[in-house]
């Protein structure tokens, strides 16, 4: 790691001041993104915030039919959460297939959702649920947040405060994991709403995408025989050595159908 | 530099450090405790896993500063009055290692998992070491271990 200067946050607004005065400062959570890449020294920040532990980014609760989820509220906290299991247990399983025990109980959603990993877990359920990002400045929703690999609309020195999913009649999601790192090598996430079916795909294309054939065919027919005659385009997918466009592009296709199944035996 | 003020398997230590300093850093080269080892440095083989506030992390992966004010065990502090911790037991007993290497890091995620999941099924045994490797694959022994080891915690 190149040299930094740590400093522990006492509050949200001294963060967001300080990190709006020093561009070069960067904001910590889990750390379990940041912390790999100053290791390998892809990074070079000048400082360090700390904010994972500001009681104003904590907290699990259920506000007019939202699930409203601090920022620093970690994978683990999620996953073992009463609150979400009743709500949203969707996303409690989904937090519970990240990663391993170690780094579910340091990484942070709002870190995941900042981040924006093409093969994180989070975007999936943030923008098939149609949730709102809180920032320190504006309200952002998922449709307008998400601008491709590792790009959001967050602006240089804007903090997520929590995030606000509304609450589906029922949810599921189905990943297929690189059996190594955990990440999505394709994630689906389904949510079933009072206006319709919505399908946001993860892990398989450049950043988490909707998938709308399938949302219009699903809300005729909720079943996986529904999804059998579409596919998404290999073209729009990534590949790399663990695999193909045209093997992500099914694997797509065969965790809807999964999380079909699930939704309906929620 | 940062001031660390940590708990350490029941003792207080104040250190003054680079403020890069990793957590596991601060255990072996600062507080000489080197029962918990570096293997992959990548976040991903978990022999440097150590309990932080009663949860399993891996201290490659955390700052030392991201640890000041808490509460960390590590392999050195799981036996206690010349007894090993039901745990290191189980592991001796099944023959849990080969080679040894990951043994501290593999301890402290069992006996994490354990704290979660008293009575853990098959299933749940391997989801909960999806973070530790044993690269001489000795997986088996180390599952019959987390069962001996869960059978005796409980008492029976």
């Amino acid at each position: 790691m190149f040299e930094f200067n740590y400093l522990q946050a006492k509050s949200l607004s001294e963060a967001a001041a300080f990190v709006a005065a020093n561009p070069d400062a960067k904001l910590l959570a889990g750390g379990m993104t940041l912390i790999p890449t100053l290791k390998q020294r892809l990074a070079q920040p000048s400082h360090l915030v700390d904010i994972g532990a500001l009681p104003e980014l904590r907290g699990i609760e259920v506000e007019a039919g939202k699930l409203v989820l601090g920022a620093a509220t970690r994978h683990h906290e999620v996953a073992v959460s009463a609150v979400v299991r009743q709500a949203l247990p969707a996303l409690a399983h989904l937090a519970e297939q990240i990663g391993d025990p170690q780094v579910r109980n340091r990484g942070t959603v709002g870190g995941s959702v900042a981040n924006n990993d093409p093969a994180a877990d989070y975007p999936a359920a943030v923008l098939a649920l149609g949730a709102t990002i809180v920032t320190t400045r504006r309200e952002i929703d998922a449709e307008d947040y998400f601008q491709g690999m590792f790009a959001t609309a967050l602006e240089a020195g804007e903090i997520i405060v929590r995030l606000m999913f509304p609450l589906p009649q029922r949810a599921a999601y189905a990943k297929f994991p690189h059996p190594a790192s955990g990440y999505a090598m394709a994630g689906v996430f389904i949510a079933e709403t009072k206006t319709g079916i919505r399908v946001a795909v993860t892990g398989a294309g450049p950043g988490v995408f909707r998938w709308r054939a399938a949302e219009s065919a699903l809300t005729t027919d909720l079943s996986p025989a529904a999804l059998e005659k579409l596919s998404v385009d290999s073209a729009d997918m990534n590949e790399d050595f663990h695999a193909t466009r045209e093997y992500r592009a099914n694997l797509v296709k065969v965790m809807a159908k999964r999380a079909v199944l699930k939704l309906l035996e929620s | 530099m940062t001031k660390i003020e940590i708990t350490v398997n029941g003792t207080r230590h104040s250190r003054e450090v680079e403020d890069r300093t990793l957590l596991v850093d601060l255990l072996r080269d600062h507080l000489g405790l080197t029962g918990t080892h570096v293997g992959c440095d990548t976040s991903q083989c978990g022999c440097c896993t150590v309990h932080v506030n009663g949860r399993a992390i891996k201290s490659c992966t955390m700052l030392a500063a991201q640890a000041s004010g808490a509460e960390v065990v590590t392999i050195e502090g799981m036996a206690s009055n010349g007894r090993l911790h039901p745990v290191q037991q189980a592991f001796t007993d099944c023959h849990a290692l080969q080679c040894g290497f990951c043994t501290p890091g593999m301890i402290m995620a069992v006996a994490a998992l354990l704290k979660d999941r008293p009575h853990p099924s098959d299933e749940e045994i391997y989801h909960g070491l999806e973070g530790n490797l044993c690269r001489c694959t000795g997986y088996i022994n180390i599952v019959k271990a987390v069962k001996q080891a869960a059978h005796v915690m409980q008492g029976k």
